[in-house]
């Protein structure tokens, strides 16, 4: 591919200007922009790809890696994509809500097919920008339409973009106890401590399944004690899912969360990604959900969703979400996504076990049991940032200074490698 | 009870409520002439010859995957989306004299969003919504939308279309320009205004940034229609160009939604124009966290396609030539329209229909009379009198004129 060039044009932050530039011109509008800090987690992918040494690994951002540590495109979708192109579609506009075919498979992907929320229509999905853009439609509509509380309730800690997110929609941010350092594993009881004192209505926040950073998820019954005291103190319920069939490789098993609050009586908002569990990154596929307390209300919600969606991006795009609606309403391919997904996470699984193991061959006398604990793609090993920056530096282990690590970039091949590296910054 | 018992019912979005009143309408005559896409000649819709021949390079290429885009977008459609505005020869850029930027956006409406949200944060002040927004009388009905919702309380009307004349209203919108406050954010159509599809000619353009840059106020260009207005990309960026020559820091939204038929990839890029790259550096920074909170990366499929046509010669030329088809037809109903109204002797001038240019007429059919056409001939088009001359075909032509013409005498 022929690619003009483009030496004129500021194609990437940081590049600097061709020499021989003299700055004569007048003032700038833009003189008091300040430099903006990198992204903390997307930053680091920048950051690996400036180092130049071979056994480099990037464990920072969330996407989905092969054992050959290749991106890996779902047999699935590539199936799905050939049976889109032979059918010659048009690119029409979709609505404003998106492809009708995937918000509704969407809806059942993650509430069961034979959920009473869809039968009697009182939900209301609509297509969104993947994750990202379900949370910011969600945090525009709670704060338009949530009159009775301005505060939303993350874990401690979060995915790092949940509270710039939140803020920039104008809700304000409060957080619950959650994570337990000591354990590197969930502290329940201090979360229930914490939410017991939320004042009502407010919003709070729930990982599905595979939190994010930790990969710390309750287990079953600590779920029913925790809906339970949630349903007492009259709270929101905002459940962010983006790992649905991630975390344990089966879906059913990881939208049991949502589907529980939901048959105990929380009318819940939801945001759903296709990123990861479809490996659709880029393709931006997403869904946001508002379960309403019966068909006329989800009408209305509908109707101002709409209106917050149309001024920011207009319609959403086409092609992930024909191939996600493609997937999930094509029997066959729905059984394969479901064996691909399953494989995802066992790979994962699996690193983890591998982790473990190669860390007790170098000797390592920590405990280093929350590594097969935890869930999903990400890990938290506990490292303090010294550590982490150590282990960037000296082995050019990229991930985030939270000690979280993406277990998708960890292959047969480099979990030696890693081992040694951890263990040498924490011996 | 619920936590949105409040909420009330919003009224639809206009131009999507006509395509659904359209949909439903059972009559075999009817005429969609509201939302703005491209048609054929048989009413359908055209995927670019271009576009397929792509698509199938694309699902060749086993190297690709769906991994996500930089924060900022695919670099390569970045830059090249902004030549076909800029220009590859564009002096200013040539000789360094401005540094250009460019952020991919989901659609036009995706860069007005990241461009509004940007200049409520860093223009004129930190986080200042008190800075006049002017927006043209009229125009799309989003524009209002967009800058509203990026927090921006004070948005006024800059005189436009001159109803009685059918044409732009020069002095009114000069007169404007000259009382508008310092720094005021003025919402320009680069080409083929929508709705009017009036747009000022070369001197006009010239007379407007003249006082621009006297009075300090900044160019924020809507381009939309690059290359549906005249079937040439150059012509119809010749007031993008020409601001640039004059030294304006601006920024440019462009869309390709209907230049390369990708409506529904959401294919946009927000072009920003500074006086050095070290200040658009900065820019395009603080770009990346406003794309972050917003939707943290855009969406590839558009993109790529856009890229590899661009920076392909061959499929570029023919891109030119796809995009030329498109406004040859629509250039051709213009002129049949016009001719039909004249030889029916429809009352009231007409030459407006092929004075105006784009995908856009305002044909000066007043509510009552756009209510009677939708209700008694089944033409659908927007209540401000705006038809999409896309619809028109050499098969309806006919049917239109002759409810236009029953219209305007029937109809006061």
């Amino acid at each position: 591919m022929a690619l003009l060039k483009s030496s004129k044009i500021i194609s990437t932050v940081g590049v600097h200007p061709p020499l021989g530039v003299l700055s004569i011109r007048a003032s700038s509008w833009w003189s008091e922009v300040q430099m903006g800090p990198p992204d903390p987690i997307l930053g680091v992918s920048e950051a690996y790809k400036r180092d130049t040494n071979p056994k480099k690994m990037n464990l920072g951002v969330g996407a989905y890696r092969d054992d050959q540590g290749k991106p890996y495109v779902l047999s699935c979708v590539r199936k799905a994509e050939a049976q889109i192109a032979a059918k010659k579609l048009d690119k029409e506009y979709l609505a404003i809500g998106g492809l009708g075919d995937f918000t509704k498979a969407c809806a059942k992907l993650a509430l069961g097919d034979d959920n009473e929320v869809i039968k009697s229509g009182r939900n209301i999905t609509v297509q969104t920008i993947s994750g990202t853009g379900s949370l910011r439609i969600g945090a525009n509509f709670l704060s338009r339409f949530h009159t009775g509380a301005r505060d939303v309730y993350l874990p401690k800690p979060s995915w790092g973009n949940h509270t710039p997110i939140f803020r920039d929609a104008g809700m304000q941010l409060k957080a619950y106890t959650y994570y337990d350092p000591k354990t590197c594993g969930f502290d329940f009881q201090g979360a229930l401590n914490d939410i017991s004192k939320i004042p009502e209505k407010s919003v709070i926040m729930l990982h599905a399944c595979a939190h994010n950073p930790t990969g710390v998820d309750p287990r079953l019954e600590q779920w029913k004690e925790i809906a339970d005291l949630v349903k007492k103190r009259n709270l929101l319920v905002f459940f962010d899912m983006a790992y649905q069939g991630f975390a344990s490789g089966d879906i059913d098993r990881d939208a049991w969360a949502v589907r529980y609050f939901i048959e105990q009586g929380h009318n819940i908002v939801l945001s759903q990604s296709f990123a990861k569990n479809m490996g659709l990154y880029g393709e931006r596929v997403g869904g946001f959900t508002v379960v309403c307390k019966d068909a006329e209300e989800a009408k209305r919600v509908e109707s101002q969703l709409k209106i917050l969606i149309r001024p920011i991006y207009s319609n959403p795009p086409m092609n992930g979400a024909r191939i996600a609606a493609t997937i999930l309403n094509t029997p066959d391919l729905y059984k394969e996504w479901l064996r691909e997904v399953h494989g995802m996470a066992n790979r994962i699984i699996t690193m983890r076990e591998l982790l473990v193991a190669n860390l007790k061959k170098e000797g390592s006398t920590r405990n280093w049991k929350h590594v097969v604990d935890q869930i999903g793609m990400f890990c938290f090993t506990g490292l303090k940032p010294e550590q982490v920056e150590r282990l960037t530096k000296e082995f050019s282990v990229y991930m985030t200074k939270d000690g979280r690590i993406s277990m998708a970039g960890v292959t047969s091949g480099n979990v030696g490698y890693l081992a040694q590296g951890i263990h040498a910054v924490t011996k | 009870m619920s936590l949105f018992g409040e909420v009330p019912q919003a009224t639809p979005v206009a131009v999507f409520k006509l395509s659904n009143d359209f949909k439903e309408d059972p009559n075999p005559m009817k005429v969609n002439l509201g939302v703005g896409a491209y048609r054929t000649d048989e009413g359908q819709p055209w995927v670019l010859p271009v576009v397929k021949k792509v698509e199938k390079i694309i699902v060749a290429d086993n190297s690709l995957n769906h991994e996500y885009l930089p924060i900022l977008g695919l670099p390569e459609f970045r830059s090249s989306a902004s030549k076909i505005a800029l220009g590859e020869d564009s002096p200013a850029i040539q000789e360094n004299r401005v540094g250009v930027g460019a952020v991919q956006c989901l659609g036009g409406t995706g860069a007005l969003k990241m461009g509004a949200e940007f200049l409520r944060r860093w223009y004129n002040g930190n986080d200042n919504m008190k800075t006049p927004v002017y927006v043209s009388a009229p125009t799309w009905e989003n524009h209002n939308s967009v800058f509203a919702n990026a927090g921006f309380e004070d948005i006024r009307p800059y005189k436009y279309w001159d109803a009685e004349k059918r044409g732009l209203d020069l002095a009114g919108f000069l007169g404007d320009l000259e009382t508008a406050p310092k720094h005021s954010i003025f919402v320009l159509h680069a080409c083929a205004h929508n709705p009017t599809g009036t747009d000022p000619t070369h001197v006009e353009w010239m007379q407007v940034a003249e006082v621009m840059k006297r009075r300090k106020l900044f160019v924020f260009f809507d381009s939309a229609y690059q290359g549906f207005a005249s079937g040439c990309l150059d012509k119809d960026a010749w007031a993008v160009r020409y601001f640039v020559t004059q030294g304006f820091e601006m920024f440019c939204a462009q869309s390709f939604s209907k230049n390369f038929g990708l409506y529904n990839e959401r294919v946009g890029n927000l072009t920003i124009v500074a006086c050095d790259a070290d200040n658009v550096k900065r820019v395009l920074s603080q770009m990346e966290k406003i794309v972050r909170v917003t939707w943290s990366n855009p969406p590839s499929q558009g993109a790529r396609l856009v890229a590899i046509t661009l920076n392909t010669p061959e499929l570029f030329a023919e891109w030119k030539d796809n995009v030329k088809t498109m406004a040859d037809r629509v250039l051709l109903m213009r002129a049949s329209l016009q001719a039909k109204l004249q030889a029916l002797g429809t009352p009231g001038t007409w030459d407006h229909i092929t004075q105006q240019i784009g995908m856009f007429s305002f044909t000066g059919l007043n509510p009552k009379q756009v209510e009677y056409m939708i209700k008694e001939r089944s033409i659908y088009l927007m209540a401000s009198g705006r038809i999409n001359m896309c619809g028109l075909t050499t098969k309806n032509i006919d049917y239109v004129a002759e409810s236009i013409h029953e219209t305007v005498v029937n109809v006061q």
